[in-house]
């Protein structure tokens, strides 16, 4: 008998829920037909920006699970001045990332000391092929359209750390 | 016989028309609480729009369910014994076929008008328990066993109070003809008040909540799904069922819920009579009849608010344990309910 009560309130909780949803509308998204925006610095697909690789090899190090692969030759470029030795310049042959192993852990964009690997907030790159999810250099590098602007540090947080 | 198909129809055309009748009688409330209840209510007291693609607001989504149930592969265990797992689903959907054979829908409308309505609906509903036991059993599963024989100990021990509580309505209305309990509460008064018939959810009540959750139990629905528990034994009795015949299952599942609500407000709601006093009718002969088309749809309305109650029920509640189950059958229900008929026993007698 004590627990007649918190069973009836536990049919009010359902009716409620049905009265908003009925009212209100519901608390999810109808995903094809409408998108919810992604978080900030939502980890949605990498994109690579080719000219800031070196192909030091850091990422392909670091990834866990060993899904990016980096092919590259030295070629000489050009003297900066005039009279100078040409520099070496490291050029990537390929730069792929298998999304069928990568698990989204980030350490590749965190590790990369030039900035050439970023996070993009696109989702949609699913494939009927397994073997399209392996994304080339050129996909890599149209990712890069779609990266948003940092965003702004916090308040104080460029007083931490050494200059 | 019916006023409307006795006249000059031979029997063959009034046979052929009462099985179009049943198959609509459990059709109808299963697809009506299958889309409406178990698709957009749950959904909604989920905070989700449930299926929004199929047809308008997903309307054509039943249609979309059974094509792909057909398509399924249909497969036997290799271990299981093959005729009668085959036949187990059938047993189940028969019996609510059976079930709904009494179940009158209009002063004329009905399909048979059985003096010992109430015993014979009591019956064929345990023969579903007999269904559900030769599926767990012919299975050759581990699951489904045990989701077999914890549905036949809950079906049986919630058989009795739902017994018992009927018990109550036949007492107090004198009759076992369920088209007799409907009059009866429709002619019947209030302290002499007739404006509103005397129906038994009134004098009945704790028969009442007695009979559906014994309902709620006998289906299986939530708080009583311990047989078809999911998490534990992948659907029970269901696990080795595909295709067609786990479509058959779930139709049952629903007509059921559907015929039982039927017989529920037929017991305690009034079924399809509007109060008699209302249109100065006396007995049955005197009832005007457009109600042979205006009942069935009072029934239909009434059966809606049950089987919403029944799945409202079902999506709020979380599992009983076993024990608790069997301990709340024996303990509370049995007992209310032999007090229940103790009570009406000695006020009919009284009064």
């Amino acid at each position: 008998m004590p627990k007649i009560p918190g069973l009836l309130k536990g049919l009010g909780v359902t009716l409620n829920t049905l009265k908003r949803t009925a009212l209100d509308g519901a608390n999810t998204v109808q995903y094809p037909h409408e998108k919810e925006a992604p978080p900030l610095r939502a980890r949605g697909v990498i994109a690579l920006h080719e000219d800031n690789c070196t192909s030091c090899m850091l990422c392909v190090r670091s990834c866990p699970d060993w899904c990016i692969y980096i092919e590259g030759h030295k070629e000489l470029a050009p003297p900066r001045r005039a009279g100078g030795k040409p520099r070496q310049v490291n050029k990537l042959d390929r730069f792929d990332i298998d999304y069928a192993l990568c698990m989204y852990c980030g350490i590749c964009v965190e590790v990369c000391p030039f900035d050439a690997l970023f996070w993009s907030p696109e989702y949609e790159y699913s494939e009927p092929n397994l073997a399209d999810l392996l994304h080339d250099k050129v996909k890599l590098g149209e990712w890069m359209a779609t990266v948003p602007e940092a965003p702004a540090y916090e308040v104080g947080a460029e007083k931490k750390g050494k200059k | 016989m019916s006023a409307l198909l006795a006249a000059d129809l031979p029997y063959w055309v009034q046979s052929l028309l009462r099985v179009l009748g049943g198959v609509v009688a459990v059709l109808l409330p299963a697809g009506a609480i299958v889309y409406l209840f178990l698709f957009k209510m749950m959904s909604f007291m989920q905070s989700r729009l449930g299926p929004m693609e199929a047809g308008p607001y997903g309307s054509m989504q039943l249609f979309a369910e059974v094509g792909k149930w057909l398509q399924k592969e249909d497969i036997t265990p290799e271990r299981a014994d093959r005729v009668i797992f085959k036949i187990a689903p059938l047993v189940v959907l028969a019996s609510t076929f059976l079930l709904v054979a009494v179940v009158p829908f209009g002063p004329d409308a009905w399909f048979t008008n059985f003096e010992a309505g109430v015993f014979y609906m009591l019956a064929v509903s345990s023969v579903s328990v007999l269904g559900i036991l030769i599926a767990g059993w012919s299975s050759a599963n581990k699951y489904s066993l045990l989701g077999g024989l914890r549905a036949a100990g809950q079906l049986i021990a919630y058989e009795l109070p739902m017994v018992l509580a009927v018990i109550g309505v036949i007492i107090q209305a004198g009759t076992m003809n369920l088209q007799g309990i409907v009059l009866a509460q429709n002619t019947g008064e209030m302290f002499g008040w007739n404006g509103l018939g005397n129906p038994y959810i009134l004098t009945q009540f704790t028969g009442f909540i007695i009979f559906m959750i014994a309902v709620q139990a006998e289906l299986t629905q939530t708080p009583f799904d311990m047989p078809i528990a999911e998490s534990e034994l992948v659907s029970g009795y269901m696990t080795e069922y595909s295709g067609f015949r786990f479509l058959t299952f779930f139709i049952a599942e629903f007509a059921t819920a559907g015929v039982f609500s039927f017989i529920a407000s037929v017991l305690f709601l009034g079924g399809w009579g509007v109060p008699f006093a209302w249109f100065g009718w006396t007995d049955i002969d005197s009832v005007d009849n457009w109600m042979n088309v205006v009942g069935p749809l009072i029934m239909f309305g009434k059966m809606m608010l049950l089987s919403f109650v029944i799945m409202w029920v079902r999506f709020s509640y979380p599992r009983f344990r076993e024990d608790q189950l069997q301990r709340f059958a024996w303990k509370v229900l049995v007992p209310v309910s032999l007090v229940n008929i103790m009570v009406t026993a000695i006020l009919k007698v009284a009064l």
